[in-house]
């Protein structure tokens, strides 16, 4: 039937050769071709954030990348997030914070704050609501995932910082 | 419960949590079965009109097509409710709105899949169309279904309790508005998924994003007419659901189909196009609110007509019809109550229930009224709702038995919180306290903590849990409860670690699953969560009583905690938890206990009492400062104080997520968010797409202050009541308030945009009412009501017999 194209690529951290239909975005590559379905689909037209992979450390939506743009390049996906069985932080405050409720648009906001973090160790709130303003959550009004952030971005600074009373009790 | 507790009311991650964040969660599109065919299904384009023909030879000659069904495979119709069975997989003879189903393809892939769908040929003969509430009221033919009350109207309903008008000559102030409420729809992340097994026994799987899994398993049956027991249905993890994977859908019956005729695994992911067209959402609803008050704000009787645009199909309607009158009379004493709705059929996308089911619109009209009550009073719009509160443990006008009600300490939260004294004008524009732009504004609501009644008419739980433990000291729940997010799944883990003394991180969860759990149709934290209680007390029996005979300890010394049983009085007197198990499978067999939860019998006895009650109602408030721009009529939520009446959190980091995002999911109701069509009899969706279908980003969302009151209710696990959807409801009337209060404008209709805004100032710079809103409503010949005395009048739940006045 159709003609395959074959690329070769970092996925994660390790070589990877894939052969797919060369009209096939990078998010249906990575989904169907790789069985990395981690990486999820809302719209597929680059309206919602939730595909946002990490082409060479810059958040990207894979929707609206060609797989065949992938060649050469490392990607990582939220698969490629943790160091063996060891969460990255921002996986272990975005669990332990309930910053993930449904989780659908979870990995897509993970890796875009990875790529936060790693250009901006100590992000104010401003900044965190514009880095992720690129991607849309229905559950939790976003609160959670800030101060997910914010409490990742502390410990990888090394600090000893907890979440408000407020934040986990509300108000007195 | 006076015991020490040490996993409810403590912040636990969800136990799902960390599979969430590394990609491990399996939503439907993730599953991928050997030799899977994709399913596409072609949609009508057109909004109303019989089918003539379908040609599907040239899609069945495309190599890599394996089956095309049309209407005529699956001819048996299906619907939520009994009383709305009038829904085909496939269309039939006639198609209703744009995206109605009409065929379907499977195919080796989805790309094959697509072109086959392209080359299926359909001949309609086009009809008039039905696109607004006022048409359908008025224009009888052609009818949309051929069921429901008259025409094109679904259902009309009418109640009366106690004589309002007797309310209203009692009043010093009688007060009529009419409101519009516009459409929207969940938008949930995830796109609906399902995958179909038809395995060598002929049996079926199906897994589905589903939110009620015993309602897809049910239409199954009836459609496909097979026994239901060689049908399962197992619900994925819903990628986001607020109300929008509760029907039984159309492509969950024909995947299931296909994979009959195919013998090959079946799947179907909507596209986010397709996500719209099936929509369930809020119904826009159409309101006049007549309520009399006497000088001090006390309401004296109050009567509400509503008008729901329902789309094309049934779905959850007639239940949204009730649910738009039943809530009025929860927060402030209403004496006498008169309510009619009416439920429209129209060629648009079926709406049905999401997030605060039917309530939201009337709460709306409510709270803004009240707002407008108060200033011709001259009252403090946050002394009108405090001084007039229902009390707790009584029975509403309209047979609603309210439990704990903690809003009076909701209100004094936000009002402190918001320093409400220095900031509202106090009806007085000359005098402001804040500069003209920036404004406050309270409102106040209520919901249900599940719902009193089952969908379809029965005598069994609403909830049910079973529990196994294992001799390896291994505690398996299952519940047929369905995590969207909201975290029911974990509700179980808590509930169950608390009784047995474990870790909630040891107990294995296993949920909405046909096969292996029992049904669980309940709100997931009253009712599942008494339903976990209880099996996991009498699993407790069990363990003690072996424990107790083992270790020579009285039963009533022994307790469970740390994944030990021990002596409380000589805490080393003790045995681990597994040996517990041990003991007690060595006494008593294996063991494996059940729970349930059936809601108490309801005070109303009459017809169209179903709807409304609840085992407790939990209760909100809400202060929202806002800036209005009066150049561009751009309003910019600042801040949302919000107190909810939980009755016990069983987690509260769970619980102030649910707040928080209903928070979000208000403003983007109050703000951006609805469902519009094109006009012209065309009524294709405006803006099927995430980027036109605004929703709030980061940079829209606002800061919110929150504070839980915890009032146990004696109905809930723990004293707990519901989250998930109550919070909701007083952010769009607050905001609305909180507008007139920036600029003086009224906008009775959501969502409040800037067009809206700026009409109302211009209309108001040139000395006219300031009011953007609808005008009247229709007057359709509405049916005698049915009338109920009040409990206050001594009545016993029952209508009053008809009798004919002129004989």
């Amino acid at each position: 039937m159709k003609q395959k194209s074959h690329i070769t690529f970092t996925l994660n951290g390790e070589q990877t050769e894939v052969a797919f239909a060369p009209h096939k975005t990078l998010l249906e590559v990575l989904r169907e071709d790789l069985n990395l379905t981690g990486t999820k689909h809302g719209c597929e037209l680059g309206e919602c954030g939730t595909c946002a992979v990490l082409v060479n450390g810059k958040s990207i939506l894979s929707c609206l990348m060609l797989g065949l743009e992938a060649e050469g390049h490392e990607i990582k996906t939220i698969e490629g997030m943790a160091v063996g069985a060891e969460l990255h932080p921002l996986q272990q405050t975005f669990a332990d914070t309930g910053a993930a409720q449904c989780g659908y648009c979870s990995p897509g906001f993970l890796l875009v704050a990875e790529e936060l973090l790693t250009k901006n160790p100590k992000p104010t709130r401003p900044e965190i609501q514009e880095a992720l303003s690129g991607n849309l959550c229905r559950c939790t009004g976003y609160i959670k995932i800030y101060e997910a952030v914010e409490l990742a971005a502390a410990q990888m600074r090394g600090e000893e910082y907890e979440l408000p009373r407020e934040s986990v009790y509300g108000l007195e | 419960m006076s015991k020490n507790l040490n996993v409810v009311g403590k912040p636990f991650r969800k136990v799902d949590a960390r599979a969430k964040c590394v990609g491990q969660t399996r939503f439907a599109d993730d599953i991928v079965l050997p030799r899977m065919l994709f399913c596409k299904i072609l949609r009508s384009h057109l909004p109303h009109a019989i089918i003539k023909n379908i040609d599907a030879s040239k899609a069945l000659a495309l190599p890599g097509v394996f089956a095309v069904v049309t209407g005529k495979d699956m001819p048996i119709s299906y619907g939520i409710l009994p009383v709305s069975q009038d829904e085909h997989a496939l269309c039939i003879d006639k198609v209703r709105f744009i995206g109605d189903p009409v065929a379907a393809v499977a195919a080796i892939d989805e790309d094959v899949a697509f072109d086959a769908m392209n080359l299926i040929e359909v001949e309609y003969e086009p009809l008039n169309t039905i696109s607004s509430i006022e048409e359908a009221v008025l224009i009888e033919e052609p009818r949309i279904h051929e069921y429901g009350d008259v025409g094109n109207v679904h259902k009309k309903v009418s109640l009366e309790f106690g004589d309002v008008e007797e309310g209203f000559a009692e009043a010093d102030l009688v007060r009529e508005d009419t409101f519009f409420y516009e459409g929207n729809t969940h938008l949930p992340m995830e796109q609906h998924a399902a995958v179909a097994h038809f395995d060598s026994d002929k049996k079926i799987t199906l897994w589905s994003s589903t939110q009620t899994p015993h309602y897809v398993h049910r239409a199954l049956a009836k459609v496909l007419e097979m026994r239901a027991s060689h049908i399962r249905v197992i619900a994925t993890p819903n990628g986001g659901g607020f109300g929008g994977k509760s029907d039984p859908f159309n492509h969950e019956v024909i995947v299931c189909k296909l994979a009959m005729i195919t013998g090959r695994p079946v799947k179907v992911t909507l596209t986010r196009e397709e996500v719209f067209y099936c929509h369930r959402g809020r119904h826009p609803v159409l309101m006049k609110l007549k309520t009399g008050v006497t000088k001090d704000g006390a309401v004296t009787g109050m009567h509400l007509q509503t008008f729901l645009d329902g789309g094309a199909y049934g779905s959850y309607g007639v239940a949204s019809t009730f649910y738009t009158g039943a809530l009025q009379t929860v927060t402030y004493n209403v004496p006498r109550y008169k309510f009619q709705g009416l439920r429209a059929f129209t060629n648009k996308p079926p709406c049905g229930p999401k997030r605060g089911h039917g309530t939201p619109q009337p709460r709306f009209g409510l709270e803004v009224q009240l707002d407008k009550i108060a200033e011709q009073l001259k009252i403090d719009p946050v002394d009108i709702r405090r001084n007039h509160l229902v009390p707790p443990n009584t029975v509403t006008a309209n047979y609603l038995r309210i439990g704990s009600m903690g809003l009076g300490a909701c209100i004094d939260k936000v009002v402190k919180g918001s320093d409400w004294k220095n900031k509202f004008s106090g009806w007085d524009s000359t005098n402001r306290k804040q500069p003209f732009g920036k404004g406050i504004g309270i409102a106040c609501s209520s919901y249900l903590c599940g719902a009193g009644l089952p969908i379809y008419w029965n005598n069994m739980p609403q909830s049910g849990v079973q529990l196994r433990l294992d001799r390896q000291g291994g505690v398996c729940v299952m519940c047929g409860s369905t995590d969207i997010g909201q975290g029911s799944d974990s509700i179980l883990a808590y509930i169950v670690a608390e009784i047995l003394g474990i870790d909630p991180f040891d107990i294995r969860v296993v949920t909405a699953d046909t096969d292996l759990t029992p049904v669980d149709l309940g709100s997931v934290t009253l009712m599942t969560g008494n339903a976990a209680i209880q099996a996991a007390e009498r699993a407790r029996e069990f363990l003690v009583m072996a424990v107790a005979e083992k270790l020579g300890v009285p039963i009533e010394n022994l307790s469970l905690a740390e994944r030990r049983v021990f002596d409380v009085e000589n805490p080393e007197v003790g045995v681990s938890f597994a040996e517990a198990v041990v003991l007690a499978e060595s006494k008593f067999g294996t063991i494996g206990t059940v729970g349930s939860y059936s809601p108490p019998a309801s005070p109303g006895k009459f017809k169209g009492s179903g709807v409304g009650p609840s085992p407790a109602y939990s209760y909100s408030a809400s202060v929202v400062e806002v800036d209005v721009d009066p150049d561009t009529g751009i309003v910019v939520v600042d801040r949302v104080w919000i107190a909810h009446d939980i009755g016990k959190s069983i987690n509260p980091m769970l619980v102030m997520g649910q707040v928080e995002g209903s928070v979000y999911m208000g403003l983007g109701e109050a703000l951006m968010e609805e469902m519009t069509y094109r006009a012209n009899r065309n009524v294709v969706h405006k803006f099927p797409s995430l980027l036109e279908y605004k929703s709030p980003t980061t940079m829209e969302m606002c800061d919110i202050k929150t504070y839980l009151i915890e009032d146990p209710d004696p109905n809930g696990p723990y004293g707990a009541k519901e989250v998930g959807q109550g919070p909701l409801l007083p952010i769009m009337p607050a905001i609305a308030n909180a507008v007139y209060d920036a600029v003086g404008v009224r906008i009775d209709e959501v969502p409040i945009t800037p067009e809206k805004v700026l009409k109302a100032l211009r209309e108001k710079s040139r000395g006219r009412d300031g009011r953007f809103g609808p005008g009247d409503v229709p007057k359709p010949d509405w049916p005698e009501p049915l009338r109920v005395m009040t409990p206050a009048e001594g009545g016993d739940g029952r209508e009053m017999p008809r009798v004919a006045v002129h004989s």
